[in-house]
């Protein structure tokens, strides 16, 4: 471990993947040039693949077990000048609040690039997914996504994984927003060419609501450079006039730095700015309305993708309003938190219902996400410890039980090439072990005690309460609804009479094993010890209400 | 109330390192069961006869063992506990620290006072009974590792609902018992109606915990604000705890919180999850907790009512009262056993659990032990009157122990705290005598379950016979076994009570309305029992025309029926058994008897499918017909039976009223530390005890009197049916169940389903459209941009040059080449030049 | 009666404006080159008659003659002009000569 310190680990951590990207593209250009084997080609880019995200996530995991979180504050910090003119700085670290969503990004997306690969499963397992590379591609029984364009699928994913796990780490605005821009482009190709049959209307929505977003926080990440002070760059000298260091601008925006400044359009410029960087960061989250991209977005992504995309990304909305929002912009977060906490109902019930009425099951996921992370809204808009921390602790459970459900989703795709629940019936009789896991990761979805979903709603709802009380009592009737459909889903599924359809589908194979078992001990153990999460998160999120709100 | 004498202590705390054993041993076994049990089945051979194979043997070995051990532990807890002073008598421990988060923070722990010691008797001793008897009854199952380990999972949850140190461990049990209902319910899960009466007693019960956990948040929320009072609206974003309080706010460690909670007289006081916290902040006037919860408002209604009758919907939909009782009788689709452990002697008793620990908050509220004396009362008439009419022998059981929850909620709700729970005790001894019996009689007479198509079994089954019969007699109030006992306390205190109130307005006539109500669902009660007891043993066997639809939805069958057989493992069975399905003549009577389950054969385990063989007999109808007389079962049934049955009668002497022995009955004795709720009744003489006691007895002999007049071999058929014809519409009315789960389906599901197509149809009709039309109008704009691009820009620099070659060839007719036009040109432009000269002069 | 400038400079004027109109509407070349004689002579006229009444001494009468020579060299090229488009167009008619057009 000696190889990771203090200073380092971060980097690793984010760059271990790109370099594994480099040597996909450099293997690429040997293929064109030196006329490598295609074969050679394809399994040396996923193991690279394997290597380094494995090692990204190793990273992720040291850094995780050196966070210390009864020091309040950042750590594992690496600084260095990068562009003097603008006084922008390579500058990452960690505080509990991106700690625990490095070891999520780290996890989520190890257990997505298992999850790309076309191995470990049984002859009749491949044959049925079509992952069985036989050279053509039949327009109309497409490959499986795992044996298509390979090296181009794997670079792609270690670049996404670079962009995510640097979107946590950085601590510099014009950082954070490269790399949240670098996320951008990799998602688009992955859905947009191995996705299913309407990927290029999907890959489109996704990348320009996103876009329309990313433009709206980068007018106000510029407008909140052009009014900060200056602040000491990493080599000691001063910047010249402005800063992009995060931590700096919380500090001034304590001082009351932005408060005073000037007025936009006739609007204070905190709330204004405020209403800039969230919107951007609400349509990542996704918020009501900003919502419908996600559903179609999920159900075109193939698998590892839709795990990586509800696993960390929509973590990032909620990331950034806490690290953006809550720090630098205190008054008008306290101006806006009754609204955050209506769109946090909202989320929370029209989500629900809507989950409900559908069909398709990837859908009702995609659905119930947009619901659960209406918890995290509301959690955090009521700004009492509790909240915060249940809203935090949201983001992480959150993250692994919904990566649990869509790669549970793509099981099934991968067998029936469908994924409508009415057409399903009595698999619990063909697949028991995969309805166990199944049934595992929906109780854990709706909040069953004992399983990690339930720790954090009931978090958020008491630290709610106090505070929006009838706005928690609507949000609380989403246990009854959640309820319903979910167990709706496995009746339609699971019970009943078999559909002979089905008969002889192989179960779980060992890719699948693979990537769900250790997610469901994650469900299990958090559910019993939550603690291990909130003991390094606590410090860093009650230090952040209590700017906003001077207990 | 709640004013005594003596100055109640914080309580004392003895720690106990192995209280953890008690449910760590179902957990085991039930992941031993659920990782290995499929393997053990398959490693060590299938059933071979009704013993099961060897297979068999080790999952139940291990299911059984764990409960045999926890009850063990138990028993040791039990002594640990008695040898401690009656008021020092609280074991706990503590495994970790789960989550703190500011004020709110709670451990993994789990504490053992009187009454949960009581209650993981129960659980621990009946439930080890009740796995003895599941080996009999679920023999022939293929899922056997299945059943086995939802049976133990089960126990683990109820363990951790009585054994929760605070509420959030409290309700990890009361969810993790849910799910093992759910499963259980569902064990059959190819049947669609079984597969759904599990999700309707999820969903139904989640109505309740939506309920339980709001009361909580208002509790937590009251306690919260105990220093300093503040007005009665809660909604307000300028929320400013006060600053005593704020200063555990930015706690993130449990020793933290702990060490900046503020504390009086040593009494840590704030909002706690956990119960002897909260019971001492409440009980210790010292504090000032109890005036500040007594004189909170909220929404214009007294806080304490409202966290009472919040916590009581929780326990509505566990404990099924009314409205949430329609889960109940439909959870009789699971199997038997299941019905007796969870359906009757320990999960639906959570919510008067709930009550008795609470005793201590809910008595400061007279409305909120009203509601529940209420709900209790008006639910034991209901519940009893369904009981009526019911022919499934198992839905009498399911209306009955809804109507007995509601006695018990009648004890617990009028302050009788300790006779509620002594109901409880003795319910569950009875009661699980009644379904196992039941069950004994369904496997005696080849699942049948109609009771029109039993009687008569007497003669066949003696011992299940008599075990029901002494339970019929404690359900219906004889004293000669335990129900009376506990039953009389309940109405007597009822009767004697005098303190009730609704939403505030005192009603002491309410107490002796729920006596006269309780009298009669008691009647009610008596009758339908031994209404069930001759239709069922007397009379002549009316099931030998092999059986009714409720055989053809079994589940067993289809999977198997479906399956190609070559794609499958086939069942190692007896071959001749499988030539069932195809119905009446398949069958000798002779092989009927010998193979009367054999068609549980074809149900679906774990990894392979069990196919019939592909014989063309093979059909969907599935398990067949086996006629033939009924028998007794085997030993493992029986002996459980005669256990249960012994249990209900000596359990009597824990309640022998004090009118009668002048010394308080021993349970109360042994309770009263717990149930410190000192509720004040009303002392009349004792003849009039006596009187009472005496109008019971009545009312269990107008019922049983009835019951035999009309049911007794069954001799009045005649009779019976010309009353039902003269009384159709009431009968029909009651007969199906006064059609509220048809209110139901109307009134809730449906409009939740319209709701969501609407709220669907908002998302990809209006939102998604709006998103879509977004991208129109920017693609619109972005053609009209190209138009102009097209047209405009690039049309004014061709415009200019198109121009330009028009003008040049319009002038270039002006030049003809004659030299006079070119004169004339010059003529004009000096008579222009000459004009304009002389009209600027 | 006084003969003044003003008798000069009408003759003179007349002079030119039967010149100028004979050649605009001549449409024979030698009836247009006899029109350009006409201008000339008028403006002879003007010149002799400024000298007389303006300036004095006799430079007026000088370019005088040089018009007249330099008219009676016009005529010489525009009559020998004449007979080259005679020869082209086999007319003398100016509307036909319009070849400089193209």
């Amino acid at each position: 471990m000696s190889f990771f310190t203090d200073g380092n680990v971060l980097s690793w951590a984010t760059f271990f993947p790109l370099i594994g990207a480099v040597a996909i593209v450099l293997l690429m250009i040997g293929r064109a040039m030196l006329g490598l084997g295609k074969v050679l080609v394809d399994q040396a880019s996923r193991w690279i693949a394997l290597v380094t995200s494995f090692l990204s996530m190793v990273a992720a995991v040291a850094a995780w077990s050196m966070y210390d979180g009864t020091i309040p504050g950042v750590q594992l910090v690496a600084k260095a000048v990068w562009i003097r003119s603008f006084n922008v700085e390579y500058f990452v670290g960690a505080d509990g609040l991106s700690i625990s969503m490095i070891l999520l990004s780290g996890i989520v997306s190890f257990i997505a690039t298992i999850a790309s690969m076309p191995w470990w499963s049984g002859a009749k397992a491949a044959e049925m997914a079509g992952m069985v590379d036989d050279g053509h591609d039949d327009p109309h029984h497409p490959k499986h996504f795992s044996v298509r364009m390979v090296p181009g699928y794997m670079a792609m994913l270690l670049l996404l994984q670079t962009g995510m796990m640097g979107t946590f780490a950085a601590l510099d605005m014009f950082l954070f927003y490269v790399f949240w821009e670098v996320m951008l482009l990799p998602m688009y190709f992955l859905i947009g060419v191995w996705g299913g049959p309407r990927k290029e209307y999907a890959a489109i929505k996704f990348f320009l609501y996103t876009l329309a977003g990313s433009v709206l926080m980068l007018l106000a990440i510029i407008a909140l450079y052009y009014n900060s002070l200056p602040a000491p760059l990493a080599d000691g000298t001063m910047s010249s006039g402005h800063t992009f260091n995060i931590m700096e601008m919380a500090r001034q925006a304590q001082a009351g730095v932005f408060a005073g400044a000037a007025p936009i359009l006739g609007f204070a410029f905190t709330r204004i700015v405020f209403v800039g960087l969230f919107i951007g960061f609400a349509i990542k989250i996704p918020m009501f309305p900003f919502h419908t991209w996600l559903p179609d977005a999920h159900v075109e992504a193939p698998t590892p993708i839709s795990v990586i995309l509800a696993g960390v990304l929509l973590k990032m909305g909620i990331y950034g309003i806490l690290r953006f929002n809550y720090a630098i912009l205190p008054d008008a977060t306290a101006w806006a938190a009754n609204a955050m906490a209506v769109f946090g109902v909202i989320n929370i019930v029209y989500a629900a219902f809507v989950c409900l009425a559908q069909k398709d099951l990837k859908k009702l996921i995609a659905y119930s996400s947009v619901s659960h992370m209406g918890f995290s809204l509301l959690g955090m808009a009521s700004m009492t410890p509790q909240g915060i921390s249940g809203a935090v602790l949201n983001l992480f459970t959150h993250g692994i039980i919904s990566s649990m459900l869509f790669l549970l989703v793509g099981v099934i795709y991968d067998r029936a090439h469908h994924r409508e629940i009415e057409k399903f019936g009595g698999l619990a009789a063909v697949l028991p072990e995969y309805t166990a896991m199944t049934g595992l990761a929906f109780f854990a979805s709706m909040g069953l005690p004992g399983l990690a979903g339930f720790i954090s709603e009931f978090m958020v709802f008491s630290g709610a309460f106090p505070v929006f009380t009838t706005y928690t009592i609507i949000s609380a009737t989403s246990v009854i609804i959640t309820a319903a459909y979910y167990l709706w889903a496995i009746h339609r599924m699971f019970l009943g009479k078999l559909n002979q359809a089905y008969v002889g589908f192989p179960d779980l194979v060992w890719r699948e094993r693979l990537t769900l078992y250790p997610l469901a001990a994650f469900t299990i153990v958090l559910g019993f010890y939550p603690q291990m999460i909130l003991s390094a998160v606590n410090g860093s999120l009650h230090a952040l209400i209590r700017n906003i709100r001077p207990l | 109330m709640g004013h005594e004498s003596t100055e109640l202590v914080p309580l004392v705390v003895t720690h106990a390192a192995y209280l953890w054993l008690i449910p760590l041993f179902p957990l085991i076994g039930a992941t031993v069961n659920a990782l290995l049990g499929w393997k053990l089945q398959a490693l060590f051979g299938e059933p071979k006869s009704m013993k099961g194979g060897r297979g068999k043997q080790l999952v139940h070995f291990i299911a059984v063992g764990a409960m045999m051990a926890s009850f063990a532990v138990a028993a040791y807890s039990f002594f640990q506990l008695r040898a401690l002073p009656a008021e020092e008598r609280f074991l706990q421990q503590t495994l970790w620290n789960m989550f703190t988060a500011g004020r709110l923070t709670v451990d993994l722990a789990f504490s053992l006072d009187q009454l949960s010691m009581m209650m993981v008797l129960i659980i621990t001793g009946i439930g080890t009974l009740i796995h003895v008897f599941s080996i009999g009854y679920m023999a022939e199952e293929p899922a056997y590792w299945r059943f086995f380990s939802y049976l133990n999972f089960f126990v683990f949850a109820m363990l951790l609902l009585v054994m929760g140190d605070n509420f959030a461990v409290m309700f990890f049990g009361w969810e993790g018992v849910g799910l093992a209902s759910y499963l259980l319910i569902a064990f059959w899960y190819t049947d669609p109606e079984k597969a759904a009466a599990g999700m309707k007693a999820f969903v139904v019960n989640r109505f309740g915990d939506f309920g339980f956990i709001v009361g909580l948040m208002l509790l937590f929320w009251g306690l919260g604000g105990a220093w300093e009072a503040r007005p009665g609206t809660l909604r307000n974003l300028d929320y400013v705890p006060s600053v005593e309080l704020n200063t555990t706010a930015g706690a993130s460690t449990a020793a933290a919180a702990a060490a900046l909670a503020p504390r009086v007289d040593g009494v840590k006081i704030g909002p706690t999850m956990n119960f002897r916290e909260l019971r001492d902040q409440v009980v210790i006037e010292a504090t000032g907790v109890k005036e500040h919860l007594a004189t909170t408002t909220v929404w214009g209604v007294s806080l304490l009512t409202l966290i009472g009758m919040l916590l009581f919907v929780g326990a509505m939909g566990k404990s099924a009262q009314l409205p949430l009782y329609v889960w109940l009788p439909d959870a009789m689709a699971g199997p038997t056993p299941v019905s007796a452990l969870i359906h009757a002697a320990t999960m639906v008793t959570a919510g008067v659990y709930m009550v008795a620990r609470l005793n201590f908050l809910f008595v400061l509220s007279p409305s909120a032990m009203g509601w529940v004396a209420l709900i209790g009362a008006l639910t034991a008439i209901f519940a009893a009157t369904i009981g009526f009419f019911q022919y499934d022998i198992k839905k009498v059981l399911a209306y009955s122990t809804v109507s007995q929850l509601g006695f018990m909620f009648i004890g617990v709700g009028t302050g009788a705290y300790w006779a509620g729970v002594y109901h409880l005790l003795t319910h569950a001894f009875f009661k699980a005598t009644l379904f196992l019996g039941s069950g004994s009689v369904i496997l005696g007479c080849h699942h049948e379950q109609d009771m029109r198509k039993m009687g008569g079994l007497k003669r066949h089954m003696p011992i299940t016979r008599w075990t029901y019969l002494i339970a019929t007699v404690a359900i219906a109030g004889f004293p000669l076994a335990n129900g009376f006992y506990s039953k009389d306390e309940i109405l007597w205190k009822a009767f004697t009570s005098h303190h009730l109130a609704l939403f505030g307005q005192p009603t002491p006539w309410l107490g002796p309305v729920i006596f006269v109500i309780g009298l009669i669902a008691a009647t009610g009660t008596s009758f339908y029992m031994y209404r069930s007891y001759y239709m069922t043993f007397t009379g002549e066997y009316r099931g030998g025309e092999g059986h009714g639809h409720e055989h053809n939805e079994d589940p067993h069958s289809a999977v198997a029926a479906h399956t190609p057989a070559s794609s499958a493992r086939v069942h190692a069975s007896n071959g001749a058994v499988h030539a069932h399905g195809t119905g009446h003549a398949a069958h000798t009577l002779e092989d009927a008897g010998e193979h009367a389950h054999a068609g549980h054969g074809a149900h679906a385990a774990l990894a392979g499918v069990h196919a019939a063989p592909a014989a063309p007999a093979v059909h969907a109808g599935g398990h067949g017909h086996h006629g033939g007389t009924p028998h007794e079962s085997p030993w493992q049934i029986t002996l459980v039976l005669a256990l249960l049955a012994a249990g209900s009668v000596a359990t009597l002497f824990l309640g022998i009223p004090t009118a009668w022995s002048h010394l308080p009955p021993v349970l109360e004795h042994w309770l009263e530390p717990v149930l410190l709720a000192k509720v004040e009744f009303s002392q009349p003489a004792h003849w009039l005890e006596f009187l009472f006691q005496g109008l019971g007895v009545l009312a269990a002999t107008v019922g049983f009197v009835a019951a035999r007049a009309i049911y007794k071999d069954n001799r009045n058929e005649a009779a019976l049916q010309a009353m039902i014809e003269r009384w159709k519409g009431v009968w029909t009315v009651v007969y199906n169940k006064y059609y509220v789960d048809e209110l139901y389906e109307w009134a809730v599901v449906r409009n939740s389903e319209r709701l969501a197509r609407v709220f669907s149809w908002f998302d990809g009709k209006i939102l998604d459209a709006l998103v879509n039309a977004a991208g129109a109008v920017t693609r619109g704009f972005a053609n009209l941009d190209g138009a102009i691009d097209t047209y405009v820009v690039d049309g004014a620099v061709n415009g200019l040059a198109s121009v330009i070659s028009w003008a040049g060839g319009s002038l270039r007719l002006l030049q003809t080449g004659r030299i006079q036009t070119y004169l004339y040109g010059a003529l004009g432009g000096a008579l222009v030049v000459v004009l304009v000269n002389f009209l600027i002069s | 009666m006084q003969i003044s400038l003003s008798h000069f400079l009408i003759v003179g004027a007349l002079l030119f404006c039967f010149g100028l109109v004979t050649v605009t509407t001549r449409r024979n070349a030698v009836g247009v080159l006899m029109g350009v004689e006409l201008i000339l002579n008028g403006a002879n006229v003007n010149f002799a008659a400024f000298n007389h009444y303006v300036v004095g001494g006799v430079s007026g009468q000088v370019f005088a003659l040089f018009v007249i020579v330099l008219a009676a060299a016009e005529a010489a090229v525009g009559l020998a002009i004449v007979l080259a488009v005679f020869q082209t167009f086999k007319t003398i008619d100016v509307r036909y000569a319009d070849l400089m057009r193209e």
